[in-house]
């Protein structure tokens, strides 16, 4: 049966990439604009990163590039369309043209970027496996978990990279397998197992949830690379440059220390790089085909890269996320946007 | 006979009944009693967790739940039962999923107008029938015109219908059009002209022997890429299209059991008579075979409007997705308990009334004396 499903389902990929090949002569830009709007597929909902609040309103760090997309096209970040896609349809729903990108907790793979005809054009955030345990247990590192039960999501990669994190390190551990996030939370917070495993991003989000968020403490050890970003289709380039280069704007935006709080001050900088990012020094919209101050829009309506992070996922959110290997390269994380010149 | 007799013996029929049924031996008294407790015990934890220790808009201080840190049970934990306040902040997104909400008197309208649409073909005692079925007949136009919008009225995307509407809109037309569809086809696979037969027996036995979920995941996934560049038909429609397809296939099945049940002498009388084929089907064999197919129909009826929930997958917002959406929003995220148990009470109302309406229609139609 799996053997059925999983030709079913690279015969759909096939066809879809081949069609999707076949079929892009049109421009994407040209495309979003004759519309109008952007469709930017989204998560179904997962907390943080892209879910509808009570009023409807999408909001979290994937869905700030989707806005931040759309204020650079249209000047007006709320020109975008949400599709909420899972994880099974994401890829064809980008491949038949039903959305303009796809900026959905999606890990950037060689396989994804090469062979599904997708194209990656950055990271807004980077994941990766980490551990949760108990405070009341002492641990303080991975390496002192031997021996220990973990609860793990079965058929999933992180169930390959737990059993080589441990192999790799001589301990031994014994598996609780469950199938799903909630069953997990249930199986750990009843104490059936010492440790959580999957996405940092996830554990931290679950933790939130818990009655005494306080009593649980993510371990410093990540054993996976899971580099979450947006991806659109292959073969039009121009499209991903507006893409990758809104997503570079709110990081290179936290970089030169402008907000949305002061990014019209900032117009009247004396730093080059400041002004040509705001388009005080006309010609880099030109290039992308926007127009000059499109990166004005995005750090004015939609925020930095900062700005998004800490709104949506940061320490003074109920899911309360260091920034970490997130933070800017001369901060001592690995967000590092090509210079804007 | 006074007064005091009848209750004696109305008593004595109570207390007969009882005796009879459940304390005939002692093993029926032990069992009886353990499952009283049994009963007694789950009856109260859930009520107590549902009602008396329930958070409904406002926590035990009196204050406005705005989220899930207002809950009682998370400033006092394992004092208070359920936060319904989730179930309060979403209840538009609940009922209209992301509808714009000036725009949602327009829904409202329209679910005020449905129970009228359906009544005429529920019910033939009423009076004024004949326009009630008309009205059927314009309501899906005028829905459609309500919900989506045109000339008057803004348009509304239905990438932004969600919830109720999304779940009894699949539902509701998924059934509307799969009925007509089905009793051609279950017609057809009995036809003796063989492409006719052949057809029908493919195209049942081909949706039948495919999960649905496969039927919605095709018709999200491939759909759009045989069509040329730039036709989408729409996301919902397309679901709709799966649904209605898988619908109609078990509906044939189910109407073609009760054209079996129907004995050959029947059509050959109406035949002898001189009726048509398709006289001896509208008069003779159909209101027959329908009768007896009740059962069987309402079923897949009641299957499908559960099943409609499946649309999650493709990333489409029906009831269960919705309540999804809204445990993922960290304000509220972990009150699972709350939005499954308020989704699972709205699916049982419209199943629960499905099927006490066959039960009604069963009994109406008993015309023999068994």
């Amino acid at each position: 049966m799996t053997k059925i499903k999983s030709l079913f389902i690279s015969l759909v990929l096939t066809l879809g990439v081949s069609i999707a090949i076949a079929g892009s002569h049109g421009s994407t830009h040209d495309l979003v604009k004759e519309r109008g709007k952007l469709m930017c597929g989204s998560n179904t909902g997962l907390a943080g990163f892209g879910a509808p609040n009570d009023a409807g309103v999408w909001e979290g760090i994937d869905v700030d590039v989707c806005r931040a997309v759309a204020a650079a096209v249209f000047g007006d970040a709320s020109k975008v369309e949400y599709v909420p896609t899972t994880s099974k349809v994401r890829f064809t729903v980008l491949q038949s043209g039903e959305i303009d990108m796809l900026s959905r907790n999606t890990t950037w793979t060689l396989s994804r970027d090469v062979d599904l005809g997708l194209e990656f054009v950055g990271v807004n955030y980077y994941d990766g496996q980490g551990f949760m345990v108990n405070k009341s247990l002492g641990v303080s590192s991975a390496m002192e978990l031997d021996g220990a039960s973990v609860c793990i999501q079965v058929g999933t990669t992180t169930e390959m990279n737990l059993a080589d994190f441990f192999k790799a390190n001589g301990m031994s551990y014994e598996s609780v397998p469950v199938e799903t996030n909630s069953e997990a939370d249930a199986a750990y917070t009843a104490g059936r197992c010492d440790v959580y495993t999957t996405d940092a991003s996830g554990l931290y989000a679950s933790r939130a949830g818990y009655p005494d968020p306080s009593a649980h403490v993510v371990l410093p050890e990540i054993v996976s690379k899971e580099p979450l970003g947006p991806a659109v289709r292959h073969g039009d380039s121009e499209w991903a440059d507006i893409v990758r280069w809104s997503l570079n704007a709110m990081i290179i935006g936290e970089e030169l220390g402008i907000t949305s709080a002061n990014v019209d001050e900032m117009k009247s900088s004396k730093n080059p790089e400041v002004l040509r990012l705001l388009g005080v020094d006309a010609g880099y919209g030109a290039m992308l085909g926007l127009s000059d101050d499109w990166a004005y829009n995005i750090l004015s309506q939609v925020g930095n890269y900062s700005e998004s992070f800490e709104k949506h996922i940061g320490p003074n959110t109920p899911i309360n996320i260091q920034r970490g290997l997130n933070a800017l390269y001369k901060d001592g994380g690995i967000l590092y946007a090509p210079p804007f010149r | 006979m006074s007064s005091t007799t009848i209750e004696i013996i109305s008593r004595s029929k109570y207390y007969n009944w009882l005796v009879k049924n459940l304390f005939s031996s002692w093993v029926n008294t032990i069992l009886t009693v353990i499952a009283l407790i049994f009963v007694y015990q789950v009856g109260s934890f859930f009520l107590n967790w549902a009602i008396f220790d329930a958070d409904f808009r406002y926590n035990f201080q009196g204050e406005l739940i705005i989220d899930r840190g207002f809950c009682s049970k998370n400033i006092m934990p394992g004092e208070y039962g359920a936060c319904w306040a989730i179930i309060f902040a979403r209840w538009n997104q609940f009922m209209y999923g992301l509808y714009p909400i000036e725009e949602a008197w327009r829904v409202n309208l329209i679910y005020a107008l449905l129970p009228l649409a359906i009544i005429g073909i529920l019910f033939d005692k009423i009076p004024f029938r004949r326009y009630f079925i008309y009205f059927t007949f314009i309501f899906p136009f005028l829905a459609y015109f309500m919900l989506y919008g045109g000339p008057g009225l803004s348009v509304v995307g239905t990438n932004k219908w969600g919830g109720l509407l999304v779940t009894l809109f699949l539902g509701v037309t998924g059934i509307g059009l799969a009925f007509p569809l089905s009793i051609l086809l279950a017609l057809g696979r009995r036809s003796k002209m063989p492409i006719i037969k052949s057809l029908c027996v493919v195209f049942i036995e081909f949706i039948r022997g495919v999960p649905l979920i496969t039927l919605l995941f095709t018709a999200n996934v491939m759909l759009p890429l045989f069509l040329p560049d730039g036709v989408n038909p729409d996301n919902l429609l397309r679901a709709l299209v799966a649904v209605t397809l898988f619908q109609s296939a078990y509906m044939a099945e189910a109407i073609r059991g009760g054209l079996q049940a129907i004995p050959r002498g029947q059509v050959e009388a109406a035949q002898s008579l001189g009726l048509s084929y398709w006289q001896t089907t509208r008069k003779i064999v159909l209101p027959q075979a329908l009768k007896i197919a009740i059962p069987p129909i309402v079923n897949t009826c009641i299957g499908l409007f559960k099943d409609t929930s499946l649309v999650l997958i493709i990333g489409l917002f029906d009831l269960l997705g919705i309540g999804r959406a809204a445990l993922a929003d960290m304000t509220w995220t972990k009150l699972y308990y709350e939005v499954y148990v308020f989704i699972s009470l709205v699916f049982f109302i419209f199943c629960f009334g499905m099927s006490r309406y066959s039960l009604y229609l069963e009994k109406k139609l008993k015309t023999d004396n068994s």
